[in-house]
């Protein structure tokens, strides 16, 4: 089977006035309908890798690859007007906070429909329906009232929720998630985690989930990338998290505190000049 | 004791963020606040503070009755306050050295050089770092930049919001060491406010677990990482910290 995403020597760099910035260097990955992780701390790379494959590296970012495809589409010659066509109905991507990422001045309804009518050719009544089903799949209890409200008028967890129904809201075949949770709290986290687990599952969609928390990542994915300096310093299954070789996948796992147990002082991350070589 | 909350009450517009919350946390000690957020726990933190309309009972800090929002000028010099985002705490347009002079000169303490320099020493950042913007500052150096503003005016008791929830979990580990390093060298007093169950048992001896403006339970952190609760609500709380399982996921 020929994978869903093909990432071949993906580089993404910035010229600024003190050089050229590269954030992502040579980064190489393939994609079937599965769950990969991408983890590592700020400035790593992981959230432009997940930029350039949906096309959204702002100028002046320029982004280079040997192959960057999508089901067979060639991304690096993708038109504007194709590009269009493929986000939000093929390609998806969610945000971290839904504070900044939906828009506040429409309802949360007009948003969801205005993805479904844009993709496809449906009337109004049943773009509604559809949204409102979606709503409801999101595990949102009263979607009429929902469908209705401003972003500003519903919470964290609610937004966020939200937002994955309008992504969802077409079926994609691929979906980016760019620290989905990290916004929102602990216990909301869990169910939207939930959600989204059951959603990737059942819709059978490939998903990208990028993170800084390797432990959330790991218990989320089947397969997890670890970036660093915008290279993939190791790549691992889950089931082998244990295994893991490379000091910096070490220090991630283990510098943060857990319940239950004492270690004081916590161990702090090395970071290694020739890692990024 | 060192900070003794009875029954204080905090109404906003006639909102109860606060029900009747009474805790008290002994010198030295490092307590912890938990709960999600619109718990209050917050709240609770800035009322002592002076930053939260109280409108019922009582904060007793140092055995003296704090009334309102009017705090002593060796009560602020004695506590102080450490925020969430260290992108939103720090003064956008003033250096380092500036943000460090302020409170000095707040409190009429002299020797500035001097302290300025130790304070930063004492955060790990290093004279270098003296003349810098925070925009030229990573997440964790601004974090590291607030804790000395706190810490030079020697205080006895820090108040700490999230300290460290807008950093990577990398960057978390080396925080949480300065603040423990700090706690143990000068014998502060914490009172940490976080969501995370993890850095709070790590931080603290005993915690109070708050929903919708309530403390649900008081307890030591061990008794807690042990699974020795009484409410049903911190076990909920700690079922959701020990991360996403397929198991446990609500569907």
């Amino acid at each position: 089977m020929t994978p869903l995403l093909t990432v071949g020597n993906l580089s993404v760099t910035y010229p600024t006035r003190t050089g050229i910035i590269e954030a992502v260097r040579g980064v190489s990955f393939e994609l079937g309908r599965e769950r990969l992780g991408i983890v590592g701390e700020s400035g790593s790379g992981k959230s432009q890798t997940g930029r350039a494959i949906m096309g959204l590296t702002p100028p002046p970012g320029i982004v280079r690859a040997d192959a960057l495809s999508f089901s067979g589409v060639d991304l690096l010659a993708a038109t504007p007007s194709t590009w269009r066509d493929m986000r939000g109905s093929r390609l998806a991507m969610i945000l971290q906070d839904p504070k900044f990422s939906l828009n506040p001045v429409m309802t949360i309804g007009r948003q969801i429909t205005e993805t479904l009518r844009h993709h496809e050719n449906v009337s109004k009544r049943e773009a509604r329906h559809r949204a409102l089903e979606m709503l409801e799949a999101v595990q949102i209890s009263d979607p009429e009232r929902v469908f209705s409200l401003y972003p500003h008028e519903v919470s964290g967890g609610m937004g966020q929720r939200a937002m994955i129904a309008m992504m969802l809201v077409c079926g994609p075949e691929l979906l980016i998630a760019d620290e989905p949770t990290s916004a929102l709290d602990v216990t909301v986290q869990l169910e939207v985690l939930g959600i989204l687990d059951r959603l990737v599952r059942d819709k059978g969609m490939g998903l990208i989930f990028i993170s800084h928390d390797l432990r959330l990542v790991s218990s989320f994915c089947d397969r997890v990338l670890v970036m660093y300096a915008g290279r993939i310093v190791e790549e691992l299954a889950t089931a082998d998290l244990g295994g893991a070789t490379h000091p910096y996948t070490r220090g991630l796992l283990d510098c943060t505190p857990k319940i239950g147990e004492s270690r004081h002082p916590l161990p702090v991350l090395e970071r290694r000049k020739e890692w990024a070589a | 004791m060192t900070i003794r909350i009875e029954n204080l009450s905090v109404t906003f517009d006639g909102f109860h963020a606060l029900k009747s919350v009474s805790i008290a946390v002994d010198k030295g000690e490092s307590f912890g606040l938990v709960g999600e957020s619109g718990s209050g726990k917050s709240t609770l933190l800035r009322a002592v503070a002076g930053l939260a309309p109280v409108s019922a009972g009582t904060i007793e800090v140092n055995g003296e009755a704090l009334l309102g929002n009017r705090r002593s000028r060796a009560f602020r010099r004695a506590v102080q306050m450490v925020f969430q985002d260290p992108y939103a705490s720090l003064h956008p347009r003033q250096t380092v050295d500036r943000q460090l002079l302020e409170p000095l000169a707040i409190h009429g303490i002299g020797d500035g050089e001097r302290r300025i320099l130790k304070a930063l020493d004492e955060v790990g950042l290093g004279s270098s770092f003296r003349f810098r913007y925070p925009h030229q500052l990573s997440g964790g150096q601004r974090q590291r930049v607030a804790i000395a503003r706190a810490l030079i005016v020697e205080p006895e008791i820090l108040l700490l919001d999230e300290p460290t929830s807008a950093l990577d979990a990398s960057v978390q580990a080396e925080v949480l060491n300065l603040l423990e390093e700090v706690r143990g060298r000068h014998g502060l007093t914490y009172v940490m406010v976080s969501h995370d169950l993890g850095v709070v048992t790590h931080m603290c001896g005993r915690l109070a677990v708050m929903k919708s403006g309530e403390v649900v339970e008081t307890l030591a952190a061990t008794d807690l990482a042990g699974g020795r609760m009484v409410s049903d609500y911190s076990r909920r709380l700690m079922v959701a910290s020990k991360g996403f399982s397929r198991e446990v996921a609500p569907v």
